[in-house]
C-alpha cells in the first residue's frame, strides 16, 4: 500500500472507530471458536506446502484439505496468504523477567547453585507484557528456564495465551545444568585465568558432589525407603534418573562441550545441549555423543576474535551437516520475537529454508517430546498456527493471524497500542490542532 | 628480555598477518574500481537497473552504463548483485579502548579520538555487514560527556588518526534518564539524581560558560582600553561548552522518556542552539509533532525495549511515526553485535509499520549521514561522493541477501570469498588461545552505559 492510501485508511480507521478505540485495545482480549481457512498455502512442515483449507475445531486442526465442510466456523478468506505452524523457541526467559534491570522484576536466578527444584512454572507470569509482543509475530510455544549457578531450576514449556500457569503448561519440563566453564562470563569479568580455572574446578567439585548425593537419594527412595525425608534438591532431581523429565545443558565453548560429553558418557540420561556456541569445532563429537542442540542465538558475535565473522550465522547449518539434531533458540525475554530473523540468518548461512523453518517448528517439537502436539500443521495437533502475509523470515512480512489452541489472538501488544495511540496524535504539535 | 623477545614475535606475527591481509584483495587496493553492472540502490535518486559505478580517486567518478575502465583500473563485475551506499552507523562504541569519562557529571573536554583503537576486530565485522562509517560515540555516564568521533572503516591502518573522517563536524554527547543518575546522584552523591537535577546540570554548565566568555570579554575590553586586567583562567571545559552553545558542535543526546526529550529541546530554544540529535530516543513517538516542529533528529533502535525501567513503555513503531511525522531518523546499533547486520535491524521498520524499500534503506545511509553533517561525502550514491559502496547478493532488506564486498573510499576492505578466516591484525600475546568471548545478541552490551 503507498503511504498516501495508508495515511487515509488509518485516518478513516480512526475517525470510525476513536469511541471504541480506547476500549478495543485495552480490552481486545482472545476468543475461543472454530474456524475455517480458506484457499491458503499451507506450510505444513511434515508434509509440504499444499494448497489447502484448513478446518480448526476445538482448538485442534481438524480437518486439512479440500471439499472439507466448515460447518458454523468463521470463515478466513486467506487466497495469497501463508499458514505456518506456530513457531517454538525452546530457550527463553520469557515470562520469567519483566525489565532486566529491575532486580525486583526478574525471577530466573534463585539464590545458590544447586536449586533444581525452583519451577519456571510457578514464576510465569501470564499477564507479562512481553508475551503478547512475542506471540503476534508468529511465536506461540516457548521453553522458558531458569539460568545462573549449577542447577539453577526447572525449565517449563508454555503456550503463549493463558490467564494461570496451568492454561498455559505444554505438557513438559526440563532440569536445567549450566555445565562449569573456566571462561569468563562477560566482557567485564575480570578474574586471572588462574582463578577462573579454580573456581571452575570448584564448581565441578560441587556439582559431582552433588550429583552423586542425588543419585544417591534416587537408589534409595527406589527402594522405597525414606519416604518421610524428602530433600527438595535431591527430589527435583529424580525424574531426571527416572527418565521423565530431560537434562538441558548448557555448554557453549568447544572444551567445554568436550568436558561436558565425558561428563555424561556413562549416565543414561535423556540429555539435550543447549547453546552450543562452538559446536561447529566439535560436530563429530556432538554427533557420535546422539544428543540434540538447541542453538543460539545465530545473530550473535564470534566467539573468539579470530574466528570467521560468519560462525554463529554458519553454526547451526554446521552442525545439522553433520548429522545432528537442530533446533534453533534465541535466548531472550523482551525480543523472542526476533526468532525467525535467528532462523532467516542460519537459512541463509547454509541451513536452507525449508531446515531452518523446521529449526522453530518440528524439530524443538521432537526435543522436547510435543511433536504429537504441536510444531506442524497436521489433522489432530493443537491448533497453533498463524497467517503471513508471505514468508515469515523475511522482516517486511505481516503476521496478520494468530491462533493458539483455537483461540483467536488479537494481533495487539503494548507494541501496537503505542503505535494506534501516537501515530496521529491528537492534539499534535499545537493544543488547537 | 623477554619483553624483546615478544615484541620481536609480535612485530614478526603482525606483518604476516598484514601480509596476508593485504595480499587476499590486492587488486582493488588503489582507490580506483569500475563495477559493472549491478542494480544501483542510490537512495538519492532510485534506483538503477544494470548500471556501472565507476570510482576513481577513493570519489565515485561516474555513474552509467557501458562505462569503461579507464587504463589500469580493475573491474569488479556485479551482474546480478545489489550495490548501495556504504551503511552509515550513527550510534557505535566499535574502534575504541574507553567509553565513559564517568568521573563528573561534565566531561565535554574530553574526546573519543584520543582512544580509537584501529585493530579492534569489531571494525571488521562492521564492514563485512557493510558498515564503512561509524559514529564512535562517548557513553551516557555523564549528562555532557566527550565528544565523539565519526569514524571510516579503513581496517588495516596501523594508526588511529587514520581512521578518522576528515572534515567530519564535531559532536557531542550527553545523556539524560537513568544512566547519569545512576553514575553520579547514586554511585557519587552528587547531582544529578533526578531528571530535575538533569536539567540544571546542562542549564548550569551554559550559565557559567557563558559567565568565562563575559570574563574574557570584558579582559579584552579593559585591553583595548589600556587598562591593565588579569585574564581568565582558561578551561578547557568552559570553551567547548561554548563551541557547542554556538552550534559549532552538535549535540547528540542519550534520551529515553518524552519528558526529557522535551526538556532539552526547551534548554536548546532558550540558549538558542538550533539543531539536536536525540539518540535510542525510545519515547521520540510520543513527542514526534514537536521533535518535527523543533526540527530535531532520531536515531533509534529497531526493537530494543524492557532491558530498563525507562524503556517499558516503548514501541517498535517508533521508527515509523517519527517518519511519518518527518523527523529525519536513523537506525543505529550501539552494539559490536547489531553493527554486523544493520541492514537487517533497518529492515525491521517495514514489518513495524511498512516504511517504503527507499524509505527503510534511508535509514542507515543518508539519514545517519545528515545526523553527522557528512551527507556531503557519504549517505548515497552520487558522483562526487566518497566511494563508500557495499556490494549484496540480493536486495539488502531481504533476509537472505549477504554482503559480498565492502568499499571504503573505492578500497576494498571486505571480500567475503578471498578474506583469510582470522582477520587480526595483532594478536594479543596474554590472548588464551581458547579465549570465548560470551556475548548476548545485543542487550549484552547494553547494560552498560553506552
Amino acid at each position: 500500500m503507498n503511504s498516501y492510501l495508508y495515511k487515509i485508511t488509518i485516518g478513516l480507521f480512526t475517525c470510525l472507530t476513536l469511541p471504541f478505540a480506547v476500549q478495543a485495545q485495552l480490552f481486545g482480549e482472545p476468543v475461543k471458536g472454530d474456524f475455517f481457512i480458506q484457499s491458503a498455502e499451507l506450510y505444513t512442515v511434515t508434509n509440504g506446502i499444499l494448497e489447502a483449507d484448513l478446518l480448526i475445531r476445538d482448538g485442534k486442526i481438524a480437518a486439512i484439505g479440500e471439499d472439507i465442510d466448515p460447518g458454523d466456523a468463521e470463515v478466513i478468506d486467506a487466497a495469497g496468504k501463508r499458514v505456518y505452524p506456530g513457531f517454538i523457541d525452546a530457550g527463553t526467559r520469557l515470562g520469567l523477567s519483566e525489565i532486566s534491570s529491575v532486580s525486583m522484576t526478574t525471577d530466573f536466578n534463585e539464590q545458590g547453585n544447586l536449586t533444581p527444584y525452583a519451577q519456571a512454572l510457578t514464576a510465569i507470569n501470564p499477564n507479562s507484557v512481553p508475551i503478547p509482543v512475542t506471540r503476534v509475530g508468529g511465536v506461540t510455544t516457548v521453553l522458558s528456564a531458569p539460568s545462573g549457578g549449577i542447577f539453577p531450576g526447572t525449565a517449563a514449556a508454555i503456550h503463549l495465551f493463558g490467564y494461570t500457569p496451568d492454561q498455559m503448561y505444554a505438557g513438559k519440563k526440563a532440569v536445567i545444568l549450566v555445565f562449569p566453564t573456566s571462561v569468563r562470563t562477560s566482557r567485564w569479568d575480570r578474574r586471572s585465568a588462574e582463578k577462573r580455572q579454580e573456581d571452575y574446578e570448584n564448581r565441578m567439585k560441587k556439582l559431582n558432589d552433588f550429583w552423586e548425593e542425588a543419585e544417591r537419594y534416587h537408589e534409595i527412595r527406589e527402594k522405597g525407603q525414606n519416604e518421610h525425608k524428602k530433600l527438595a534438591s535431591y527430589e527435583a532431581m529424580l525424574p531426571v534418573f527416572r527418565g521423565e523429565k530431560q537434562l538441558f545443558v548448557e555448554v557453549n565453548r568447544a572444551a567445554d562441550i568436550l568436558k561436558a560429553l565425558e561428563w555424561l558418557e556413562e549416565k543414561e540420561l535423556d540429555v539435550v545441549l543447549t547453546g552450543v556456541a562452538e559446536g561447529w569445532r566439535v560436530t563429530d563429537e556432538i554427533a557420535e555423543a546422539g544428543y540434540p542442540v538447541i542453538a543460539g542465538p545465530v545473530l550473535q558475535t564470534p566467539s573468539r576474535s579470530y574466528d570467521r565473522y560468519d560462525r554463529p550465522y554458519a553454526n547451526p547449518a554446521a552442525m545439522h551437516n553433520a548429522g545432528i539434531q537442530v533446533a534453533i533458540r534465541t535466548n531472550e525475554m523482551e525480543n523472542v520475537r526476533n526468532l525467525p530473523f535467528n532462523a532467516g540468518f542460519a537459512a541463509t548461512y547454509g541451513l536452507g529454508v525449508e531446515r531452518a523453518l523446521e529449526a522453530i517448528t518440528i524439530v524443538p517439537a521432537q526435543i522436547l517430546g510435543l511433536d504429537d502436539q504441536i510444531g506442524s500443521l497436521e489433522v489432530g495437533k493443537l491448533a497453533n498456527l498463524f497467517i503471513a502475509d508471505g514468508d515469515p523470515f523475511e522482516p517486511r512480512t505481516q503476521i496478520e493471524r494468530v491462533f493458539i489452541r483455537g483461540w483467536d489472538i488479537p494481533i495487539e501488544s503494548r507494541h501496537t497500542q503505542l503505535y494506534n495511540q501516537f501515530i496521529e496524535r491528537v492534539p499534535g504539535a499545537q493544543l488547537e490542532d | 628480555m623477554k619483553n624483546t623477545t615478544t615484541a620481536k614475535l609480535l612485530t614478526t606475527v603482525i606483518s604476516l598477518l598484514c601480509f596476508q591481509f593485504l595480499t587476499a584483495q590486492d587488486e582493488f587496493r588503489s582507490g580506483d574500481v569500475l563495477i559493472t553492472g549491478g542494480k544501483l540502490l542510490t537512495v538519492t535518486n532510485g534506483d538503477m537497473e544494470e548500471t556501472d559505478l565507476l570510482i576513481l580517486d577513493g570519489k565515485i567518478a561516474e555513474i552509467g552504463t557501458n562505462l569503461t575502465a579507464p587504463e589500469g583500473v580493475p573491474t569488479l563485475d556485479a551482474t546480478g548483485k545489489y550495490i548501495m551506499p556504504g551503511i552509515v552507523d550513527a550510534h557505535s562504541h566499535i574502534g575504541l579502548d574507553a567509553v565513559n569519562e564517568a568521573t563528573n557529571p561534565m566531561t565535554p573536554e574530553v574526546a573519543i579520538a584520543d582512544v580509537i583503537n584501529p585493530f579492534d576486530i569489531a571494525l571488521y565485522h562492521a564492514l563485512a555487514g557493510g558498515v564503512t562509517v561509524s559514529h564512535a560515540m562517548h557513553g551516557s555516564a555523564n549528562v555532557i560527556g566527550g565528544q565523539n568521533q565519526t569514524i571510516k572503516h579503513r581496517y588495516g591502518a596501523m594508526l588511529p588518526s587514520d581512521l578518522i573522517m576528515e572534515d567530519a563536524r564535531r559532536t557531542v554527547k550527553f545523556a539524560l534518564g537513568e544512566n547519569p543518575i545512576r553514575v553520579h546522584g547514586e554511585g557519587y552523591n552528587t547531582l544529578p539524581n533526578t531528571r530535575m537535577g538533569v536539567e540544571t546540570v546542562i542549564r548550569q554548565g551554559f550559565d557559567n560558560a557563558l559567565a568565562y566568555r563575559e570574563a574574557w570579554d570584558e579582559f579584552y575590553r579593559k585591553k583595548e582600553e589600556g587598562i591593565v586586567a588579569v585574564p581568565p583562567r582558561y578551561k578547557k571545559r568552559k570553551e567547548v561548552l561554548l563551541e557547542i552553545l554556538d552550534g559549532e558542535i552538535l549535540i547528540h543526546c542519550h534520551s529515553y522518556r518524552s519528558d526529557e526529550i522535551y526538556m532539552l529541546m526547551n534548554v536548546c530554544r532558550d540558549y538558542g542552539i538550533e539543531e539536536i540529535i536525540f539518540q535510542h530516543v525510545n519515547e521520540g513517538f510520543k513527542v514526534a509533532p514537536e521533535l518535527a516542529e523543533f526540527g530535531a533528529m532520531a536515531s533509534v533502535f529497531s526493537d530494543w525495549w524492557a532491558y530498563k525501567f525507562e524503556v517499558y513503555y516503548s514501541t517498535a513503531y517508533n521508527t515509523t511515526i517519527l517518519a511519518q511525522n518527518n523527523v529525519i531518523t536513523s537506525v543505529n546499533s550501539d552494539s559490536r553485535a547489531l553493527i554486523r547486520h544493520l541492514y537487517l535491524e533497518a529492515a525491521k521498520a517495514q514489518r513495524y509499520g511498512q516504511l517504503s524499500d527507499n524509505q527503510t534503506l534511508e535509514l542507515i545511509t543518508i539519514n545517519p549521514a545528515i545526523q553527522l553533517g557528512i551527507d556531503d561525502r557519504v549517505g548515497s550514491l552520487e558522483t562526487g561522493k566518497d566511494g563508500d559502496v557495499a556490494i549484496f547478493s540480493g536486495h539488502p532488506l531481504s533476509i537472505y541477501s549477504i554482503p559480498e564486498y565492502t568499499f571504503v573510499d573505492g578500497i576494498m576492505y571486505f571480500n567475503r570469498t578471498e578474506d583469510p578466516d582470522d582477520m587480526r591484525l595483532v594478536t594479543d600475546p596474554e590472548e588464551e588461545f581458547e579465549s570465548f568471548m560470551r556475548l548476548k545478541s545485543g542487550r549484552g552490551d547494553h547494560d552498560c552505559l553506552h
